[in-house]
């Protein structure tokens, strides 16, 4: 078994080192037709740019996409500083260069992986997938018979911050500065995938549906580990099925396949805020133009973060979304299980938090209204600041930074729930709800508790658990997602998590169930 | 300002530091010998399994003790003068108190076996036992094979932590079935086979007869009494229970036995001493309980009640009903009321098994009057709040198999037996109980009143 798992994580290994050496490779050239072709399409007027393109890139063979995306930029850049100080406006290109470059980059790229794109399939995703389940599927045995094997988590590296966790960081935060700031960069990797997304939406693969694909087969992948870990506990085996599900299906197949039919690319499941250019102008302008359809995602997904949501939430707290629907939590339940112990639990921690996720969903709600009162008005800006600056400012620290650099890139740092715990705008408005109006809550079994840790140390939010539990109180928490852990590791029965009256589910007590009864009336009255 | 000494930092010294820090603004010091910080003791298992890191066994950070006023001093009490109200410690230092709180705890039991003292043999109690293990028994090439000796939750424990380090175990227990003076006949033989199912020499009805030492004096082996076997082992554990650890307090005026000796208001024989926890042994046992109960949450209990005393409203330590929980491997155990290992005269008993083996159900009742007397549970997870009630308002048999959905406590979606408990149950008895659908009104009946 051992030895089935030592070779799987080899293949795993040369799959991994496969991908990452392909950024490297390639052959990129322009033709004058590409250069034609994006010079009419994006209604390119500069001069300057075309002539530097002609005389630096055009007809020239780059063998790797970085020298190729500098000679682009730069004559984007230079082109651009030219036009600015002659106050040419309308030569400029506005583009980001890194995206624009992607354009060009994908046409003009090729070479062996463009070439072979199934091969490549299977040497990356194909051999990475079979390695990986040949070193999962053999813990069935390794680690004995169903039940809580959290056995030398604290003595591995890739585990406790140690070397293999440090390098995993350093490749996780890299490949997440490539998919949002270099895209350029990373075109080997979609042509990977084109394929699928060929067979899916028809159109080529950019950048994000290489991210959409690579996603669902890391959920997929690391939710069989999740199958066999908890075998014994069914909660924790339908809320993998139902992350599973909701990714595979209303995050990836469905908005591909609308796109397929000619309409706009819609996550149904993804909600305002944390979808957070629902109300940009783009978008409300893209549904309304796309008809029927177009009209109920409108209304859907303002009933759903203003209706649904909330009410759901009071049913069965904000564990229906964030830990059975939500993709961010998909994620984060699968790949960043082995991960949850390494959440900070301290009480500095938890001010900060709250500091923080709140301050987000005021953020994202003052950039909604800037955005909405400009969608409606047409004044551009408020106050002298400008709802576009607003906006971007949002999507680069917010949804690049904060959503995909540190919270998926920092796992193995600082425990996987980074981004759901300080950053998630719809987070903190669950968890408002959560707090105050809803039925949830984690019932604490009486006397039982004998203050272990377990459920602390493993609670993925950074909970301190344990501080209620001992103590026979409730856990109602607005940071709670309800994954079940908690209860799962406790090894005395004291903790479920529940749905019911909402009278008596904050019930802060001095003396536990067990003691004296007069003594208990005594203190808790007090 | 009244000062109170601790002696002890578990669980009960610091919850009665803690109460009556919530009731008085009495100045507090806890004295402890073995860490700087409270720390979980039933926790120190996964700390070596390496679920946990020790820190995690602190269930309050560092900082809550100035911030809550309470002084923590590191020494060991040498003596203890009662005349003057005085601690003398080891390094030659002394404390001055008002009252004294005495929650020493429990050191594992040698019953004088030769060899007891040798390298490599060790209980798991404290914070060092923990560190010895990480000298003796840090993987299997240093320790090739240990044993346990002793069969009690302790040494069950020891077994699960060596065997997560694949370091291969002979678990010497004395009775003829696992733990078998506490769990009736059906309980302890599944434990007997949780144990040999995961890969543990278990010796049933075997007793240690001496430790041989090697050259440096290191354990080197074992002798078992009954066959004369050696079995050569780096580590034995010495896990055949836990008695009051009171060496400093027999040289001193208080009154001890196999504890000290304290009154149903956790007095000792000196005006303002007062012993908590498993190292104060009650004149007279509360009911049914033993006279000394080394358990988590009794310690936490006295240390509850001990706090109002001090704290100016006197008050009997009185235990409500009794209850307890452990693991066996991966086999959940919960118990509430007494089912003991042999029923009494007046008792009878419903067994249910699981098809699996592992988990049960063991009700005892009153055969006449039908009263329900407690269960024990194997892998099903029951509410505390609910058979707290049931014995409280001495409900029958019946009452409580009506209402089991209520009584469970398994994470959601798990599958439940309480249809086939239930039928069991009618068909053994001829009744036909019928089982109740859950009932949150029912279950939250005590917040809702």
């Amino acid at each position: 078994m051992k030895t089935i798992q030592n070779i799987g994580l080899a293949l795993f290994l040369v799959a991994l080192t496969i991908f990452t050496s392909l950024i490297f490779f390639g052959k990129y050239k322009v033709t004058p037709e590409v250069l034609e072709n994006l010079v009419n399409s994006k209604g390119i007027k500069s001069e300057l740019f075309i002539n530097n393109m002609n005389s630096h890139v055009v007809g020239k063979e780059f063998s790797n996409p970085f020298s190729f995306s500098t000679e682009i930029t730069s004559a984007l850049e230079s082109a651009n500083e030219t036009h600015k100080q002659n106050s040419e406006w309308d030569k400029v290109i506005w583009d980001k260069p890194h995206s624009f470059s992607y354009e060009i980059v994908k046409q003009g790229g090729g070479g062996l992986v463009k070439n072979n794109q199934w091969l490549f399939w299977w040497f990356t995703f194909g051999l990475g997938i079979i390695g990986a389940l040949m070193y999962i599927i053999p813990n069935v045995v390794v680690k004995g018979p169903p039940g809580i094997k959290n056995n030398g988590i604290w003595f591995n590296a890739a585990t406790n911050r140690g070397w293999i966790g440090w390098f995993a960081f350093i490749f996780l935060v890299g490949f997440y500065l490539l998919l949002y700031f270099r895209p350029d960069y990373i075109v080997n990797w979609t042509y990977i995938v084109e394929p699928i997304s060929e067979s899916l939406s028809g159109n080529l693969a950019s950048q994000w549906f290489l991210y959409g694909f690579l996603y669902c087969t890391v959920m997929t992948v690391m939710a069989v580990r999740m199958y066999i870990k908890y075998r014994h506990n069914k909660y924790q085996i339908l809320r993998t099925t139902s992350v599973l599900f909701f990714q595979i299906v209303f995050a990836f197949l469905i908005p591909e396949i609308l796109v397929r039919f000619e309409k706009p690319w819609y996550d149904f499941k993804n909600a305002f805020p944390l979808d957070y250019d629902f109300f940009f102008k783009w978008n409300l302008d893209e549904l309304i133009a796309s008809g029927g359809l177009g009209l109920f995602i409108l209304i859907w997904g303002i009933v759903l973060t203003l209706v649904i949501v909330p009410v759901m939430v009071y049913f069965f707290g904000k564990r229906w979304y964030c830990s059975w629907v939500c993709g961010c939590g998909g994620l984060a339940e699968t790949l960043g299980d082995p991960y949850r112990h390494l959440s900070d639990k301290s009480l500095k921690a938890w001010k900060l938090e709250r500091w923080v996720v709140h301050g987000v969903l005021v953020f994202a709600l003052v950039m909604t209204g800037f955005t909405l009162y400009y969608y409606f008005s047409g004044a551009d800006a408020v106050l002298g600041i400008k709802t576009q600056t607003i906006q971007d400012i949002y999507g680069l620290l917010i949804g690049a930074f904060f959503a995909g650099v540190i919270g998926t890139g920092f796992y193995p740092i600082f425990g996987n729930r980074v981004w759901c715990r300080f950053g998630c705008p719809l987070a903190a408005y669950l968890g408002i709800v959560q707090r105050f109006k809803s039925r949830f809550r984690i019932t604490t079994n009486g006397g039982q508790c004998i203050s272990c840790g377990n459920c602390s140390t493993y609670c993925e939010q950074g909970i301190d658990v344990r501080a209620y539990a001992q103590k026979g109180e409730n856990i109602v928490r607005s940071s709670c997602v309800g994954c079940g852990i908690c209860s799962a590791v406790c090894p005395r029965g004291v903790l479920k998590l529940e749905n019911g009256p909402e009278k008596g589910r904050i019930n802060p007590t001095e003396i536990l169930l067990g003691n004296d009864v007069d003594l208990m009336e005594l203190v808790n009255q007090k | 300002m009244e000062h109170i000494v601790i002696i002890g930092n578990g669980i009960s010294g610091v919850t009665a530091a803690r109460h009556i820090r919530k009731g008085s603004d009495k100045k507090i010091t806890i004295v402890s010998a073995e860490s700087d910080y409270f720390f979980s003791r039933t926790a120190l298992m996964y700390v070596y399994m390496g679920h946990m890191k020790f820190e995690h066994t602190q269930p309050y950070e560092n900082w809550f003790w100035k911030k809550n006023r309470i002084d923590l001093k590191k020494g060991y009490v040498e003596s203890i003068d009662t005349k003057n109200n005085t601690l003398h410690f080891a390094k030659g230092d002394s404390l001055q108190y008002d009252k004294l709180i005495i929650a020493t705890g429990s050191k594992p039991n040698k019953f004088g076996w030769p060899g007891q003292d040798l390298k490599g043999v060790q209980g798991l109690y404290s914070k060092q036992d923990l560190e010895n293990l990480e000298v003796y028994a840090p993987n299997n090439k240093v320790c090739k094979h240990a044993v346990i000796v002793g069969g009690g939750l302790i040494g069950i424990e020891l077994a699960e932590m060596l065997h997560s380090r694949h370091i291969p175990v002979t678990f010497l227990v004395r009775e003829s079935s696992f733990w078998n003076g506490v769990l009736p006949t059906e309980e302890s033989a599944i434990i007997n086979k949780e144990i040999l199912s995961n890969g543990i020499d278990l010796r049933l009805s075997s007793n240690l007869k001496e430790i041989k030492s090697d050259e440096n004096g290191k354990a080197k082996s074992v002798i078992i009494q009954e066959t004369g076997e050696e079995i050569l082992c780096d580590v034995v554990g010495l896990t055949a229970g836990v008695s009051p650890n009171i060496d400093v307090i027999k040289n001193s005026e208080i009154e001890t036995g196999r504890g000290i000796k304290v009154n149903h208001y956790l007095e000792t024989n000196i005006p303002n001493i007062y012993a908590i926890g498993d190292c104060a042994e009650q004149h007279e046992a509360i009911e049914n309980r033993r006279s000394i109960e080394a358990v988590w949450y009794t310690g936490r209990m006295m240390g509850e009640t001990v706090a109002q005393t001090i704290c100016g409203n006197r008050i009997e330590y009185k235990p409500g009903h009794w209850f307890n929980s452990a693991k066996f491997f991966d086999i959940e155990y919960q118990t509430y009321g007494w089912v003991w290992s042999q029923p009494k005269d007046k008792e009878t008993r419903f067994y249910w098994e699981h098809e699996s083996g592992k988990k049960c159900i063991h009700i005892s009742y009153d055969k006449n009057t039908r009263e329900f007397i407690g269960i024990n549970t194997f892998g099903i997870r029951m509410r505390h709040d609910f058979f707290d009630e049931i014995l409280t308002e001495k409900q029958t048999v019946e009452y409580v198999l009506e209402h089991l959905a209520d009584a469970n406590f398994d994470p959601e979606f798990y599958k439940l037996h309480e249809k086939d408990i239930v039928a069991k149950f009618n068909t053994e008895n001829n009744t036909n109980i019928q089982l109740k659908k859950k009932s949150w009104k029912r279950i939250f009946s005590n917040q809702l009143k």
